[in-house]
């Protein structure tokens, strides 16, 4: 039934935190080798070995670089000299250096989903028991209108099967009595070797997802689209800060004795005193 | 609104087999434990064993996608033996029974001859600790694995220095470090380990600092990125030491007690002062004797003076406060500002001495004295081969380890910890060996530390014993041996002519040699005579790699779900900081083709050949196949392959074989723990519980404590040696170099400087750009392309250009580039990057593959598109006029310097091939 | 988006056929007997021609008659069961067109019905916030004109065609020019796409897989500027000023409306080809394609 339900009962979905995410791809073959023998067709792989393989994933990790403003380069290219020249403190932030973020997409399983009402067949749904969107392959004719409707690219229509596949949020696994109870979570959490995806009911404020979105300012992607994607993303912690240590101090000044760089005299009598103390 | 929802029924319950096997990873040198679940006897999921000490239940890309590689069509199907010219790849399918008689035919003669004509080389070799044992009872010198072209820097570095190394040898306390700080690591073995730690360090708030040229993978999370200008690492470490050192922010308590900082230094010779036991020797501060440093209560005196000898510590220091490592001197250079090293000195400094730790846990040193807790820095570091792989790596990672020990960093709670079996001081290791006589078993293990020239493995004119002439002159610390050398030498007859190289799973017409096309034109140059240079050659894989057309028989081996394999403490295992650790793989689905796992293949070999150990006194074979040498091997008494289920099956460590082994590893999971006590979790070189413990466990026989060896003094044997003294003497023209290279203290030399200092700026200027090669998380060097699943995500490579040369070069998406070097070229797509140290160009490994091999269509993107760095990097340094070819690695180690490489770039039309192609190679016939 | 042929000719033969059925349903030609035949059979091979390439685009047809259930939620089970309607309704009056004669109530339903159905398959465009070009009140616009003018010239109105053509050509315009600020206007960007705007510009690095997928066959198609810009002259000539000169010219006789037909068909097409390859999917900005 491709009307939405108004609420769901939970809203159970993923956070995955960025700033952790190394990019491994981990979850990408998680995913793949569960739902190739789960829930629904396997995901083909169209000409495995040749020039033009194609096979369909539920889950897919990109890497984006985000240039700074005012970033002119990387660090090397800063002229070291300058920033001696300039006298800045020993703890200065460099200058802005672009970042790397590793970023993983499935299905954000959205409030309002538009792949759900777009569909023709009645096989995209929404549960309402936990928001879950899922396609009922029996009823799916593959016309890929909802892949067209997902801003997210989270849908790929299996070419061998002709149906849509998309992320299950592994329903098959998260309440799935054979499993014990720890592993009642999907197959790409289960595997994030860095844990930067957790899963989680998103509607319940106290959840350990809802708190990691609300400590750590998560966000849903493309709020324009008016999704309201139930996934969210921890963004990157602030990068390249360089610390905020006190900056150190040559035993010798600190005695009061001035040294001149590489004389050992100062500097041996106060490893004379401190040992003395030891 | 309610619509009536009638959501399908779903299986909710669904079961990916009828039953689960659990057993080893194998798609790299991790080894995580798996779940592999089976349906009708066909593997249909894998997933991490929960239960794991290496993984806890994660799994890597691969590691998932493991059931696609044994259903790869490129496994090959039978023992081949050539039938056309060697490199043509034409092959015909023969019996076990036909390969094995062949190989005795070739073996057995060399062996009754000259052992020394075999030359057995094992690549990524994960039974090192059996291969060795069937070399060694062969009685050829010429066995090594991989590890010289690997990161023996890094192994050889850690093990003269500390008694134990990064790489998987040790990690991080990922419990309580505050700041970690890691440098040249895209992957590393400890793959899953690495992202786990770096996971609860994140989720903790400790700071990562990640140095590094390519901001990716690791170096994308760390909070800071230090994009450091490859080769500089030495010079960036010393000035951070050098601010240490001048603020006194050293830990001047665990300096005196556990390093040989307090030995003093005969002011002559340069050599460690000894008594008559060769105890290194302190004085103690209390009574201003001198004694050796293991006396019961001696307090060694740092700032001691005995005449005009030192302690080393005065040594150091005067050496690193030097205004040559002071920030200012070495910023430029490291492409690092002055003011960031500074910081992040001061950084270490304040987690190390203002945040340090206390762990209420009593313990007592080899000294005998008692001790209430366990201090923590919690300052804690990492490296692989950024490090390793440049010709000067052995001293940059030496620099890295006595960085970690000035502060006090290691073996401490939030510091650096070892896996048992190490921490394992040099004095623990054997020498190198390599006397060889006909029909005889060699004189003792083949590779070892040495301790001086005496050690080298030399014959009697002083020419290099080995084929790979590890622990000659040219590299006198070659621990690992030198696989990258082994071909060209071989091909050369230099120091000698071999009859045939045995290869195991190494790539070596490919991806694990430096300049492939000369490398093929060796395995395939004929005499006058037509014979082959190299005359014969037996390769054992198990897929259809590019290696396999350059070989005259193929050994077929299994796939790692198919065959018995065990991860010993005799060789590399699994430990955790916290427990002692092997395991097993074993057959989880049955071969469908004639292939046989190679150990015990070569088991049937030895016992053809009628190899001492094994074989009995009647000739008659002691082990039937690899399992039962697993079960029923004694490396010493009561000590085996495995150390679980030993005895009656209730002993570990020590005991004698148990029948039943096996059958108990598989119920238990395949892996088998032995804790740590908790008074002997820290601390573990000088912790008399630890010492104790690891007796008992059958690690060594007897305690063997020890100090780290911030002066090393085998380096020094050796200066010594190039300035003339001792018997054994270098070579004139690699004085200068042993002397400027081997310097007992850590140094940094440029690492183009190996090969002469002179023409080293005139090639910078030529070749003005690094080019490296990082591991992708979700490949395994050449493996990982066979994989329908892998290979959809990296299927070509492109070179990644910082933004500098991007502009310079006026590239666009979708552009291409002639990338030279004073080797060769290659023609290349590019790609942009920003997040990129500005010198410094760079690609994935081992994505571009030979055209026909690996099963893939020879139109597919890695043979047509993707491409290698190799064709760019040469096993010797471009000629410098004086008459001698340098080789491209470490003066020391002889580690392949890797990273060392310098390209020019320029732009050309985008086109659909990558350059240079070869032809293609034909499929290996299905026997 | 990728211009499946399956579905320009699909939206573009039922437009036109559904347009034809407009006109004749609304009795502005009433033909009976054979020329009733003749023309009601080139409004359902049109129309049911469109209907059945649709079903080449669908990867599992079996599944089809599942469409006509979600006309609740879902604009294209709408087209479906409105097209249906359509059929069976003017196929009744067709029926009663050739054996007696149409009954106009029955004739105003099914124009109804027709227009709605262009409407409706326009929706299934317009609907889409993810492709913000198809997202603007005029796409509907556009399809119905544009069916109606078609419509108009196949059913020989002349006079009807010559005040709709250059309408659907103004719309036209109107489409392209609103349309190629679409996008911006949308505000979906690799920021917003990325939530990682506060951090900088993004870049895309690495895409998640080297080789191909189904979105990037599907959602990514990236045609040249300069060769869309004149796709879009010749497009823009062939629908409606070139069919209006020819009918002026000749004042309307069956060979110059043939050809006017034609002219136009070739005109819609490469006007549905851009609508298609013109079309920028959001997803293109996870894969840096924009
Ligand atoms: N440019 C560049 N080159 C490099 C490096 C680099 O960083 N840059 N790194 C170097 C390093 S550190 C290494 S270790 C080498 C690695 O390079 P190689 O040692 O060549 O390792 P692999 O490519 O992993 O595979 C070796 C062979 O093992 C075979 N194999 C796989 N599984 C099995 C099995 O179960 N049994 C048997 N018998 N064979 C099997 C594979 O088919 C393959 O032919 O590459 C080196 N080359
Ligand atoms: N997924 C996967 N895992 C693997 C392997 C694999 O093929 N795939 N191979 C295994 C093998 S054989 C090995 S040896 C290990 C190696 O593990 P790593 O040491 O992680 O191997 P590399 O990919 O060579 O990474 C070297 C890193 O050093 C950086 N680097 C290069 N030069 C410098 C320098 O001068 N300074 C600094 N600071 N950094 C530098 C490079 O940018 C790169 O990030 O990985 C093992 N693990
Ligand atoms: S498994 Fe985890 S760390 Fe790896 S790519 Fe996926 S989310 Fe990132
Ligand atoms: S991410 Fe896409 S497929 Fe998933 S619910 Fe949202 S719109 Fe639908
Ligand atoms: S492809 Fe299947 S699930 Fe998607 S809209 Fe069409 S019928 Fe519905
Ligand atoms: S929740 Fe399951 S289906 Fe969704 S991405 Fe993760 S593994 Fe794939
Ligand atoms: S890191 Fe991955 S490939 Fe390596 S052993 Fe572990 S799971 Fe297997
Ligand atoms: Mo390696």
């Amino acid at each position: 039934m491709t009307a939405l339900p108004g609420e769901t009962h939970r809203k159970m979905g993923l956070v995955i935190d960025l700033d952790t995410c190394v990019g491994c791809h981990a979850c990408v073959i998680a995913c793949k080798g569960w739902n190739d023998q789960g829930y629904g067709a396997p995901l083909s792989d169209e000409d495995p070995y040749g020039p033009d393989v194609l096979g369909t994933f539920l889950n897919r990790v990109h890497a984006f670089e985000v240039v700074p403003d005012g970033h002119d380069g990387p660090i090397s290219s800063f002229s070291c000299g300058e920033a001696a020249a300039s006298g800045l403190p020993g703890h200065l932030a460099p200058p802005a250096q672009a970042k790397t973020v590793h970023f993983p997409k499935s299905c954000l399983h959205c409030e309002d989903a538009p792949c759900v009402t777009v569909c023709p067949t009645g096989a995209s749904y929404k549960r309402v028991e936990d928001g879950i969107v899922l396609v009922n392959e029996d009823d799916c004719m593959g016309c890929g209108l909802c892949a067209w409707a997902c801003p997210y690219g989270a849908r790929e229509l299996d070419l061998a099967a002709g149906v849509m596949k998309k992320c299950t949020l592994c329903v098959d696994r998260i309440y799935n009595e054979t499993l014990a109870e720890e592993d009642r979570v999907p197959a790409c959490v289960r595997t994030c070797p860095a844990g930067a995806r957790h899963f989680g009911d998103l509607a319940d404020p106290d959840s350990d997802v809802s708190r990691l979105v609300a400590e750590r300012g998560g966000i849903g992607l493309m709020p324009e689209q008016e999704t309201r994607p139930v996934n969210k993303y921890l963004p990157p912690r602030p990068r390249d800060s360089g610390g905020d240590a006190p900056a150190l101090t040559p035993v010798a000044t600190a005695c009061g004795e001035e040294a001149a760089e590489g004389e050992m005299a100062p500097w041996l009598a106060w490893l004379d005193r401190t040992l003395e103390r030891i | 609104m309610t619509p009536p929802y009638d959501d399908p029924p779903l299986d909710l319950n669904h079961r990916p087999g009828d039953r689960v096997a659990k057993t080893t990873c194998y798609m790299c040198a991790c080894r995580c434990g798996i779940d592999v679940h089976l349906k009708e006897g066909r593997v249909t999921y894998i997933e991490g064993n929960r239960d794991h000490p290496v993984n806890r239940g994660v799994l890597c890309a691969k590691g998932s996608a493991g059931l696609k590689q044994v259903t790869a069509p490129s496994r090959l199907t039978s023992p081949m033996k050539r039938v056309g010219p060697r490199g043509s790849g034409q092959f015909e399918p023969i019996t076990w029974e036909e390969a094995l008689g062949i190989a005795t035919d070739w073996l057995g003669p060399i062996r009754a001859k000259d052992p020394k004509r075999l030359a057995f080389f094992t690549g990524r070799d994960q039974s090192q600790s059996f291969t060795s044992f069937f070399a060694q009872q062969f009685g050829t010198p010429n066995y090594a694995a991989h590890g010289g072209f690997c990161s023996v820097n890094m192994a050889a570095a850690g093990i003269y220095t500390m008694g134990g190394a990064f790489w998987e040898f040790g990690q991080p306390d990922w419990e309580r470090t505050e700041l970690f700080l890691i440098f040249g690591v895209a992957e590393d073995h400890d793959s899953n380990p690495i992202k786990m730690g770096l996971g609860r360090l994140k989720a903790r708030g400790a700071r990562v600092i990640g140095v590094n040229p390519i901001r990716t993978g690791y170096n994308a999370v760390a909070d800071d990125w230090v994009g450091i200008t490859p080769g500089t690492d030495g010079l960036f470490i010393l000035a951070l030491v050098h601010e240490l050192l001048k603020a006194g922010k050293i830990d001047l308590d665990y300096l005196a007690r556990w390093t040989n900082a307090p030995v003093l230094v005969d002011a002559e010779t340069g050599l460690l002062r000894r008594d008559d036991d060769g105890r290194q020797l302190v004085r103690d501060r209390v009574t201003g004797a001198i004694m050796p440093f293991d006396r019961h209560g001696v307090r060694p005196d740092l700032a001691a003076r005995d005449g005009a000898d030192r302690t080393v510590f005065q040594l150091l220091a005067e050496r690193y406060l030097a205004p040559q490592y002071a920030p200012d001197a070495v910023a430029e250079r490291c492409g690092v500002p002055a003011a960031r090293i500074r910081a992040i000195a001061a950084e270490i400094a304040d987690v190390a001495f203002n945040r340090t730790i206390t762990v209420k846990q009593p313990w007592t040193d080899f000294r005998g004295e008692h001790h209430d807790e366990m201090v923590g820095r919690p300052v804690s570091f990492h490296a692989m081969r950024g490090l390793s792989a440049h010709a000067n790596g052995f001293q940059t990672t030496r620099a890295l380890h006595m960085l970690q020990i000035l502060i006090g960093s290691v073996e401490c709670p939030g510091g650096f910890r070892f896996k048992p079996p190490y921490p394992k001081p040099v004095e623990a290791h054997p020498t190198p060996h390599c006397k060889c006589q006909p029909d005889c078993p060699l004189n003792g293990p083949h590779l070892g530390f040495p301790r001086g020239p005496e050690d080298l493995a030399l014959a009697d004119d002083g020419s290099p014993a080995r084929i790979d002439k590890a622990f000659s002159w040219e590299n006198p610390m070659s621990v690992h041996g030198l696989m990258h050398m082994v071909i060209s030498n071989a091909h050369a007859g230099d120091p000698y002519e071999i009859d045939t190289l045995f290869l195991y799973m190494a790539n070596m017409a490919w991806n694990s040699s430096m300049n492939v096309p000369e490398v093929m034109h060796m395995l395939t140059d004929t005499r006058e005579d037509g014979e082959y240079v190299i005359p014969r050659i037996i390769y054992a894989d198990a897929y259809a790699s590019e290696m396999v057309a350059y070989a005259d028989l193929i050994l077929p081996d299994t796939t790692y779900l198919e065959r018995h394999d065990c991860i010993s403490l005799l060789d590399r295992p699994i430990s955790e900081a916290e427990a002692a650790a092997d395991a097993i793989r074993w057959p989880v689905v049955e071969p469908d083709r004639d292939v046989r796992g190679f150990q015990s293949v070569l088991i049937d070999l030895a016992n053809r050949l009628g190899l001492p150990g094994f074989v009995d006194g009647n000739g008659e074979g002691i082990y039937e196949d690899y399992a039962d040498y697993i079960l029923r091997h004694e490396r010493r008494p009561g000590i085996g392959p495995l150390m679980g289920y030993r005895g009656n099956g209730d002993q570990t460590g020590r005991g004698h074989p148990n029948p039943d082994q096996l059958e108990r590893y598989i119920a238990a999971g395949g892996f088998h723990l032995a804790h740590i006590p908790e008074e002997a979790l820290y601390y573990k070189p000088w912790n008399k519980a630890y010492q104790d413990w690891a007796v008992g466990l059958g690690l060594y026989d007897k305690p063997q404590p020890y100090i780290f060896q911030l002066y090393c003094e085998p380096l020094r044997k050796f200066q010594r040696a190039a300035e003339g003294h001792g018997e054994r003497q270098p070579p004139d023209h690699l004085r200068d170099r042993l002397q400027r290279c081997l310097d007992p203290l850590p140094i940094w030399y440029a690492p183009e400087s190996v090969g002469g200092q002179a023409s080293a700026a005139a090639e910078a200027a030529a070749y003005p750009i690094h080019a490296l090669t990082q591991r992708p998380a979700a490949m395994y060097h050449s493996w990982g392309s066979q994989n329908a699943w892998l290979r959809q995500i990296h299927g070509a490579n492109p070179l990644y250009v910082p933004d500098a040369v991007w502009q310079a070069e006026g590239f666009e998406d979708g552009d291409w580039a002639r990338v030279r070097s004073p080797h060769g070229e290659i023609v290349v797509p590019v790609a942009r990057q920003s997040a990129l140290n500005a010198h410094t160009v760079w690609t994935w490994n081992a994505i571009g593959k030979r055209k026909g091999t690996w099963a893939l269509d020879p139109a597919a993107p890695e043979a047509t598109e993707g491409f290698l760095m190799n064709h760019l990097i040469g096993t010797l340094l471009p000629p410098k006029g004086d008459g001698h070819r340098w080789a491209n690695s470490d003066p020391i180690t002889g580690q392949a310097a890797w990273f060392d490489l310098r390209v020019s770039i320029e732009k050309v039309a985008p086109r659909a091939l990558s350059e240079p192609q070869f032809p293609a190679l034909p499929a290996p016939p299905r026997g | 988006m990728h211009p499946a042929p399956s579905i320009i000719v699909f939206t573009v033969f039922s437009g036109l056929g559904f347009g034809l059925l407009a006109w004749l349903g609304a009795g502005f030609l009433a033909p009976t007997g054979w020329a009733a035949f003749a023309h009601y059979a080139l409004a359902f091979a049109l129309a049911g021609g469109g209907l059945i390439a649709a079903t080449f685009h669908l990867a599992n047809p079996r599944n089809a008659v599942k469409s006509f259930s979600q006309w609740r939620t879902s604009w294209l089970s709408r087209e479906a069961v409105l097209a249906a309607a359509t059929m069976a309704v003017m196929g009744l009056q067709a029926a009663l067109s050739v054996f007696a004669a149409p009954v106009a109530a029955l004739g105003w339903l099914g124009a109804g019905l027709a227009v709605a159905t262009v409407y409706a398959t326009a929706m299934i465009y317009g609907q889409l916030r993810s492709v913000p070009r198809w997202h603007q009140p005029l796409t509907p616009v556009l399809f119905v004109v544009m069916a109606l003018g078609g419509g108009a010239l196949l059913a020989g109105q002349v006079l009807v065609a010559l005040i709709l053509l250059p309408l659907a050509a103004l719309v036209q315009i109107a489409v392209w020019l609103v349309g190629d600020g679409r996008f911006a206007a949308a505000g979906s960007t690799m920021e917003s796409a990325t939530g990682l705007g506060s951090m900088g510009r993004v870049r895309l690095l690495e895409p998640p897989h080297t080789g191909e997928n189904y979105l990037l066959r599907e959602m990514v198609h990236v045609v040249a500027r300069r060769h869309a810009v004149r796709l879009r002259w010749i497009a823009l000539a062939a629908m409606a000023p070139l069919p209006v000169l020819m009918l002026l010219a000749t004042g309307g006789g069956t060979v110059a409306a043939t050809l006017a037909a034609l002219c136009h068909l070739a005109g819609a097409l490469a006007a549905r080809w851009l609508f298609f390859a013109e079309a920028e999917h959001v997803v293109g900005l996870y894969y840096g394609k924009r």
